[in-house]
């Protein structure tokens, strides 16, 4: 792995008794925007200040561009973080923010100039040089803080919530702008976010941590379409659940014996025939049938709705199927074909074998 | 609903009547008498006759006067520089700690000032003299043969009022360290800054309301310091504070030492005035 600029080896970090980073190991490729994925106290913001030099680790090694940095102090590591709330420098203008880390580094003023100009224009803030950081707004403070690291250039940025601190609508937009920005300058971006959408929506590839361990890592696609475990399936996206007795295992695929369904077709990996098992359904992968016409479909079961929930584009469902099991199916409004149904019908819930997945604790 | 907040206002400032009828007592009708007393001529007795003169500001010229506000200016300007240099430090360490030790080194701090300031200077005068604790320590340890010449020196007066005034550079000092953004630091040092760097790009600036106010606190009370340089100086060192009380009760010459006083604080004055007009204390 030649390409990767940072590299975690078995990273263990201890915070007291809990442990913030337990052997982690992680390749990040040149140029990618690589994401940790994780809830609150899942180690996501210790693995970043382990790579900013702030936190040693006590076991396992970080390396940047193939150097071991045990030892190297921030202000020596070819990398620059983005802080959650930007950390500004509130007696600096806009241009002694963004020039600090080029001053630093000691280059003279025409070259400071001419590329604090260069990051300002990327982040879209021109103008606005002298501002203090308390007379921009959020997202312009943000801007800033983005500029600041950028215009120095280096191996790696470093993200920590970036977009936490801004209301949905900006959210959005700074999303698709962050990832524009990445595209366009190919500076590796490793971003921090315990939002889902957010990991999915920008990342090349993303991590998803769970109490300090890399539970999985992939494409967005891979870790949405194909979780390997139970908190994957749960954290990532909204999914439906049922479980069961693997009765059949061979080839990647299983079927599923779940109390009072019809045998269940799905892609299971490793899952031993016997063994219990939950599988996983997407609500935008399911459909929702006349009785009886399910046809056409690896699995169907019969269902009662329950909850109809028009938004426009789409319809909500919440359907029962069976007794104790209660699912979401969201059909996409694409036109005049898409059946109709009302609370109390009762219908037939279809889906494919390679849209559920098969999991075990 | 104006009128109600405006007829509150009028009000509230009854609040401050108390305050002002005490210091018009206590401070401002004693000005008056002292202003009135430093243009009035000594008496043979060393009371105070009413033909009005500026004698007292006219011999306030003589060298030897001069030399006495000199050498206040230059020990309180070092006892603010030595209390800055030594409170800054320990201000950012504790500011660092976890709340529940950063209590434990307030206390410490504090301390001191629950005990009487004369007993402590009284203390100060068995470690410095030449058979107290410190020459005996340095002597047994043979750092030193002979005994050092330090109480009644200037250096035992700038000794008692770093000691004195330490605490007051201190608390403000911690207090504006205590508020300041970590990350910003943090920042700073991603962005390449050396740990000097850091300390006077972002540290120093972003504290410099702290600065200040314990550099105030420090300075005007060591420029008018009295029972220090008293006690720890001796007769060979006098600072303003002790000419005033030498003029007053021993010489006797209320005149000279209202006028002593008077200058002192026009000084003072004119030091607060000017300062935070310097553009230095401005943080952003």
């Amino acid at each position: 792995m030649n390409d990767a600029v940072v590299e975690l080896r078995g990273v263990v970090k201890r915070h007291g008794a809990t442990m913030a980073s337990d052997r982690v190991s992680l390749h990040i490729r040149r140029g990618e925007f690589f994401s940790l994925l994780g809830p609150s106290g899942s180690g996501k913001t210790t693995l970043l200040r382990l790579i900013a030099g702030f936190e040693q680790p006590d076991e396992g090694e970080v390396l940047i561009d193939g150097r071991p940095m045990q030892g190297v102090p921030p202000n020596l590591r070819p990398v620059n973080l983005v802080f959650q709330h930007y950390a500004l420098f509130p007696h600096l203008t806009v241009f002694g923010n963004v020039a600090f880390g080029l001053e630093m580094r000691g280059l003279m003023p025409e070259a400071v100039r001419a590329q604090v100009a260069e990051a300002l224009a990327m982040v879209k803030l021109t103008g606005k040089n002298e501002r203090l950081p308390h007379q921009l707004s959020g997202g312009e403070q943000q801007r800033v803080a983005l500029a600041r690291a950028l215009v120095n250039r280096p191996a790696v940025v470093l993200l920590d919530e970036p977009l936490g601190a801004l209301d949905q609508q900006l959210r959005q937009n700074m999303q698709a702008e962050l990832k524009a920005i990445q595209r366009q300058i190919g500076l590796t971006f490793i971003c921090v976010t315990h939002h889902q959408e957010e990991a999915l929506t920008m990342s090349d590839r993303l991590a998803v941590l769970d109490r300090g361990q890399v539970i999985q890592v992939g494409t967005p696609q891979e870790v949405y379409d194909k979780p390997t475990s139970l908190f994957v399936a749960g954290f990532v996206g909204v999914s439906n659940w049922a479980e069961g007795r693997v009765t059949a295992a061979a080839g990647g695929r299983v079927i599923l014996d779940v109390p009072a369904w019809p045998p269940i077709h799905a892609i299971g990996n490793g899952v031993p025939s016997g063994s219990r098992a939950t599988v996983v359904v997407r609500p935008e992968r399911l459909y929702v049938l006349r009785n009886a016409d399910g046809d056409g479909f690896d699995n169907s079961v019969p269902a009662l709705v329950d909850q109809v929930v028009y938004n426009g584009y789409e319809t909500r469902y919440r359907v029962s199927l069976g007794e104790s099991v209660c699912w979401t199916v969201r059909l996409s409004n694409g036109g005049a074909a898409v059946p109709r149904f009302a609370v109390g019908d009762r219908v037939v819930v279809g889906w494919k074998a390679e849209d559920a997945v098969v999991l075990t604790e | 609903m104006n009128g109600a907040q405006s007829t509150q206002v009028d009000q509230r400032r009854w609040l401050v009547a108390p305050a002002l009828v005490w210091w018009g007592l206590f401070v401002g009708a004693p000005l008056v008498i002292i202003g009135a007393i430093s243009v009035a001529s000594r008496g043979t007795y060393g009371g105070v006759e009413w033909p009005l003169t500026l004698s007292a500001y006219q011999s306030l010229a003589d060298p030897l006067y001069l030399r006495i506000y000199l050498r206040s200016l230059m020990l309180a300007t070092a006892t603010t520089a030595l209390c800055l240099l030594l409170g800054f430090p320990l201000a950012r360490y504790m500011a660092g700690l976890p709340p529940r030790r950063q209590m434990v080194w307030l206390l410490l701090v504090m301390i001191p000032l629950w005990t009487n300031f004369l007993v402590r200077t009284y203390a100060w005068m068995f470690v410095l003299r030449a058979d107290g604790l410190l020459n005996t320590v340095l002597i047994a340890l043979d750092v030193i043969q002979a005994p050092l010449e330090i109480l009644y020196t200037d250096w035992a007066v700038l000794i008692g009022l770093v000691y004195a005034h330490l605490p007051f550079m201190v608390l403000p000092l911690y207090a504006s360290l205590e508020r300041l953004d970590r990350s910003l630091i943090e920042a700073a040092q991603d962005l390449y800054a050396s740990g000097w760097t850091r300390l006077t790009r972002i540290i120093v600036p972003l504290t410099k309301p702290g600065i200040v106010a314990g550099c105030v606190l420090v300075f005007i009370p060591s420029l008018g310091a009295y029972l220090t340089p008293d006690l720890l100086g001796g007769a060979r060192t006098m600072m303003v504070g002790s000419l005033i009380q030498h003029e007053y009760l021993v010489v006797r010459d209320w005149p000279m030492g209202s006028a002593v006083s008077l200058v002192l604080l026009v000084l003072v004055t004119i030091g607060a005035w000017w300062l935070p007009r310097t553009g230095w204390m401005r943080t952003s």
